[in-house]
Parts: C-alpha cells; structure tokens; sequence
C-alpha cells in the first residue's frame, strides 16, 4: 500500500511541471493581457503606497490647523506670498515701538534695521516670533554678531516660515494633501475590511444554509430575502446609529449589509458541492457537519467568491464614502473621502478646490477597482465572456 | 392573476413584519435618546416627556403599543419636529421624494432605452462606444459627487439654475438630473446588451424575412423582448432611487422623506425613522409587485399560478 502511494508520488509531480497551466496561472495570463486592468492595478498600487505612507511624508499632519491660511488655494508656490512677508513683518515690528530703518527680504531670511532711543530691549523679539509667519528671530549688529545690551541700533534678523499646500487648505486651514492623504488609507481601509467582513459572514451563511437544506436552508434564505427587500442606505443607517461612529464599527456595519449577495453565491455553489463523491466520502468517514463546511465545503466556494469580492470593495467604499458624507461616518479630526467630498461641497463657493481634489481622488479609486474586477472577472470566469 | 397578486401581498405581511420589527429595537437600543439636548432638560419635565411618549414602559410594551398604532395608520408623533404628525410630515414630504424619483425614472426610462437600442444598432461604431464609454462613467460616478459638481457648475459658476432649495421646476433640474444619470447608464448598457442578442434571435429574423420595414422589426419585435431585463431591473432601480433621494434631498435641500429620514437618525426622532423604513419598505415590495406583473405582461412564457 506504501509502496504504491510512494511509486506514484513522483509521476504525478512530472506530470504536474509539463501539463498545462493551472486555473490561477491561466487567469494571470488572462489578467495581464487585459490592458486597462493592468493600468487600473498600478493605479491603484500607487494610491495604496499614498494611503499607507503618504501621510508620514507630507510635511503637515492632515489634523494640524495654520490658522494664517485658512481656504489658500491650491498652488506649487510656497506661502507666505513674497508681497505680504514685508508688510507683516514690518506690523509685527511697529508694536515694539522703535524706529524701523530698511527692511530687506533675502531668500528665507528678513533683516531690517532698526534703532531707539534706550538701549534695545532683546524681549522685542517676542514680537515677531508671536506670527506664525516668521520664526527663530535674533537681534545682530552690523556684522551679524548678537547684539550687546548698550547697543541703541541694530538688525532684527527672522527666518520666514515657508509652507506649502500643493491641494490648497480647507476652511478650518488644515493641508488639504495630508487631509486627502488619510481620506485614502481610511477609505481603502474600510473598504477591504468590510469586504472581508461580507466576505466571511456571508460565505459562512451561505455555506451553512446550503449544506444542511430543507427547513434550515428555508428560514435562513428567508430571513436573506426580507432584509433584501429593505433598501441597504436605511439599513446600513440605523447599524451607524445602533452601532455609534467608530472607525471599526463602520466596516462592520457596510460588512453586515452587504454579505447578502454573497450568502445566495456562497449557497448556490454549496449546493452542487455538496452532492460531490469526495463530500460523500468525508461523510461516510464520519467527519462532523462543522469538519466538512471547514475543510470541504468552504475552500471550494472561493473561486466565484473572489470574483464577486473585487467588485464589493468599490461598492464598500462607495458606502462609507456616503455614509462619512451624509455625517454618519468618521469623526472629526479624522477623515475620509466621502466627509471630505462634504467638506467640498458646502464651502464651494470660492474654494472649488476643496471639492475637486477629494471628488477626482475618490472617482480615480472607483474606476480602477472597478475596471480590475471586471477584469478579474473575465480572466477567472471564461464563461462570462 | 387575481389570486397571486393576492397571494403576493399576504406573503408581505410577514415581511413588512419582520423589518419593523428590527428597525424598532435597532433604533430603540441605539445610545441616546430624541431628548437629550445641549443643556440637560429638568429632571421632573424629563419624567413628564417619558410618561406622555409611554417610555417610562418596558420596552417590549412599547413595541406593542406601536403595532397597535401602526395597524391602524397611526405613525405617532414626530420628536424633532414639534406639533407634527409623522403622517403630517409625510403629507407634505412624500409628494415631492415621489415627484423627483418618478420623473427621474421616466427620463431614464426613455434615454436609456433610446442610447442603448441606438448603441446596440450601430455596434462598435463611435456611437456605440461614446454610449459605453458615458455609461461606464454614469455607473461609477456616485451620486454624491455629481451632486455637487452639478450644482457648482450650473448653480454657482453659470448661474442657470438655483443651487439647491424647492420651489419652481427650475429647482428640480438638477435633482432629477443627478438622479436620473447612473439609472440612464444602467438602462442603458441593459438594453444595449438585450437588444444586440435579440437582433440576432430566431423572431427577428423571421420577420425580416417577411420583409417588414426595419423600424417594424426593431421598434416592436426586438425592443419588446430587449425590455425584459430592463424590467426586471425597475425593481433596484426604485430602491436606488429612493436611496439617491437621501442624497439628493440633503444636498439640495428638499423637503423629502429621505433627509426626514437622516435627520431623523440623527436626532433620534424614533417615530420619523420607524415611518420612513416603513414606507420605503412597503414602497419597494409593492414595486417588486408591479415589475413581476409587468414581466408576465411582456415575456407570456412567463406564468403565475
């Protein structure tokens, strides 16, 4: 009996290396000639890496407020703007009262002269550091040594404080690319996780209500049908309510309203597995009910599943997006697209910016889901084509 | 046909049962209450609240008295909204979700059969793909993002129509718009797909054979049968509809039952939520009603007995 298993082992494998292609090294062929699938994949590979590490490698924290530059638009020029650096400094300057000379603007740093009447107080310098424009500023003499304490006149040295918003700020002034930024990792995040969460709710379900039938299988569809028959957006409200805003209760709330579909997939495919010889078999061993759903059942359900998977993901996002912009979703400070999106559209009038980066963004993410699942689909599923 | 659609309704009873029954104790455990505001109310007012709204009794009792007034048409009154019914709520919010959705239906009705037939007759040429190409992007564009843009666009930068608010037509523009756009692309892939392969079906070809005139052949014998998905899909489309409108309602500022129901969640407005499930509830069965009867009507293979 050994002896046979061992003498057949290694045929197989030979027959195994030169046979042909299995079903997953023919669909990644099939994927990898579908052009606008492979572009969506890169896309969205490229947005993955910007949820993931963008936030730690823009300069600002997406919670951190300029109250200077509250709804800035969007631009690749640093602030503040050369024209206003004078001016600001010199207001700063006028509150010391003393007598201001030449103000001179050289790269990042400000230098202006200045003199009185007693010897300079160096507490002046408060005066200037208080501005969120211009920071480490120093009294110098003429030759850039520090100022002694006698001294009647000398140079207020300041560096200027340069920031970018490459997306502009939003009306509170937080940067708009690190807001966008986490908007990204949030909504991705939610978006898998709750697809995961249908993913296991609704296999196990299905699974479950196809393999035991009759009565069991009756009451379980049943109850699919009738919260099928409520539309999700009422749904999934009331387990936002039920469940309160946190970022993890979210995704189990999209999760529980759309592993319905994927329970009825999940059961349809049960039921032509279960009448296969190899399930007979675990049964006529005596495996448990719960060892063959485990070992059997499940496993092999997966194929159509995963289809149907890349195709949640977008319609999770989608409803987190519209759960964050009806106000339902994540809280301030955090963010995602959709609260974003909301942010947008009630300051329009002024800040078209706020909308369009967050609007673009989200579509962009949308679109290249949607095109990888189609093409997954197509390369896993020939007969669809 | 009497006797299913008989049939039918007696098999929503335990439906709409069972949804009211979870929509209550959802809303009714969720953390706070319709009467928890800013500045704690007094105590002893709180107990009056209580005793006049019956939520000094158990729960369960509660439930009971529901059903009793929902039996009987009685919605309750509203928290939020002081001196209004639910039902008087709906008296004047109902009208105008109903007029948006349907309008938007009947427009996505029309183009999207109107594109998809046209696409389907002139395959892989550029209008066909201009079809496809404007239904991809009316599918994946969400709602709440057309919306907006929409209202920039028109409302704001042009100026053309008001940027939310209700009132004249010009109001429902861009509502209806927005609403009707991804029905038009699902409508219209639908019907594209459906009339391609019924152009090539044994009836169609028959009757070419008998020499009837084209506009004959595809306006009757190719559409007819091309519309069943399209039916089959009226269904989602009114539960989607009805799902656009609490986007729409909010981002316009119309005074429908979908930013009722919002609103509502938010608030803790217990009645106006527990109406809203259910009449979306009973709008949706009723509707899965119409396109089963609908379906037999255009496919007579189709029987119910």
């Amino acid at each position: 009996m050994t002896e046979h298993v061992f003498s057949e082992q290694p045929q197989a494998e030979a027959i195994a290396v030169t046979a042909s292609r299995s079903l997953w090294q023919d669909a990644w062929l099939r994927l990898r000639r579908n052009r606008a699938a492979v572009a969506s994949a890169i896309v969205l590979l490229l947005l993955a890496l910007a949820g993931i590490f963008g936030p730690s490698l823009v300069p600002h924290r997406y919670d951190e407020i300029f109250p200077q530059y509250v709804r800035v638009p969007a631009s690749l020029e640093a602030y503040p703007r050369e024209d206003r650096i004078v001016p600001d400094f010199q207001r700063s300057l006028e509150r010391a009262r003393i007598t201001i000379g030449e103000v001179e603007l050289d790269g990042s740093t400000i230098r202006a002269d200045i003199s009185d009447n007693e010897p300079i107080d160096p507490r002046i310098t408060r005066y200037i550091d208080r501005s969120d424009l211009f920071d480490n500023s120093r009294l110098e003499d003429a030759d850039g040594n520090a100022l002694s304490e006698t001294a009647t006149s000398g140079v207020m040295v300041a560096d200027v404080q340069r920031v970018r918003f490459l997306f502009g700020t939003d009306a509170n002034g937080r940067d708009l690319l690190a807001r966008v930024l986490i908007g990204i990792r949030i909504s991705l995040a939610i978006g898998l996780l709750a697809s995961f969460m249908a993913l296991a709710l609704g296999v196990t379900y299905g699974a479950v209500a196809g393999y035991f039938g009759g009565r069991i299988d009756n009451v379980m569809m049943r109850v699919v049908d009738v919260l099928y028959s409520l539309p999700f957006i009422f749904f999934v409200i009331l387990l936002v309510v039920f469940f309160g805003r946190s970022f993890v209760l979210i995704f189990i709330a999209i999760g529980f309203t759309e592993w319905l579909d994927m329970a009825r997939i999940a059961r349809g495919q049960t039921l032509t597995i279960k009448r296969q010889e190899y399930v007979q078999a675990a049964e006529a061993m005596g495996v448990s009910s719960a060892g063959i759903l485990k070992r059997h059942i499940i496993p092999n359900t997966l194929g159509p599943v995963v289809v149907f998977v890349t195709l949640l993901v977008p319609k999770a996002i989608l409803l987190e997006s519209l759960l964050s912009f009806l106000g339902l979703g994540v809280q301030e400070p955090l963010t995602s697209l959709g609260l974003l999106i909301a942010e947008g559209a009630s300051n329009m009038r002024g800040a078209i910016w706020l909308l369009l980066y967050p609007a673009v963004t989200l579509t962009v993410i949308l679109f290249a889901l949607n095109f990888l699942g189609d093409g997954l689909r197509d390369a896993l599923d020939p007969k669809e084509r | 046909m009497l006797t299913y659609v008989l049939r039918r309704l007696l098999g929503a009873v335990p439906t709409m049962f069972v949804i009211v029954t979870i929509a209550f104790f959802m809303i009714r455990l969720a953390p706070g209450g319709p009467f928890d505001l800013e500045r704690p109310l007094d105590p002893l007012i709180m107990q009056n609240l209580e005793r006049a709204y019956n939520f000094d009794k158990p729960l369960w009792q509660q439930y009971f008295i529901y059903l009793g007034n929902l039996a009987q048409g009685d919605l309750g009154p509203s928290f939020t909204r002081r001196d209004f019914s639910v039902v008087d709520l709906f008296r004047v919010g109902l009208p105008v979700s109903i007029q948006i959705g349907s309008l938007s239906m009947l427009i996505a009705l029309v183009f999207g059969t109107l594109l998809g037939a046209l696409a389907a007759l002139r395959q892989n040429s550029w209008v066909d793909y201009m079809v496809v190409g404007t239904a991809t992007f009316g599918i994946t564009i969400p709602t709440f993002v057309i919306a907006p843009l929409l209202s920039l666009l028109f409302g704001v930068l042009m100026g053309w129509l008001p940027a939310g608010g209700w009132g004249t037509w010009k109001h429902m523009i861009l509502p209806v718009v927005t609403l009707s756009l991804p029905q038009i692309a699902v409508v219209a892939r639908l019907t594209r797909g459906a009339t391609i392969e019924a152009l090539r079906s044994n009836h169609v070809r028959t009757a070419r054979a008998y020499g009837l005139p084209t506009r004959i052949v595809v306006g009757v014998h190719a559409l007819r049968a091309a519309m069943l998905p399209v039916v089959s899909y009226l269904g989602p489309a009114a539960a989607s509809l009805l799902t656009g409108s609490v986007v729409v309602e909010t981002i316009f500022g119309i005074p429908g039952i979908g930013r009722y129901f919002v609103q509502g969640a938010l608030g803790r407005d217990y009645t106006l939520v527990m109406g809203t499930v259910v009449v979306i509830a009973l709008f949706v069965i009723v509707f899965n009603l119409i396109v089963d009867i609908l379906y037999a009507w255009l496919d007579p293979r189709v029987r119910y007995d």
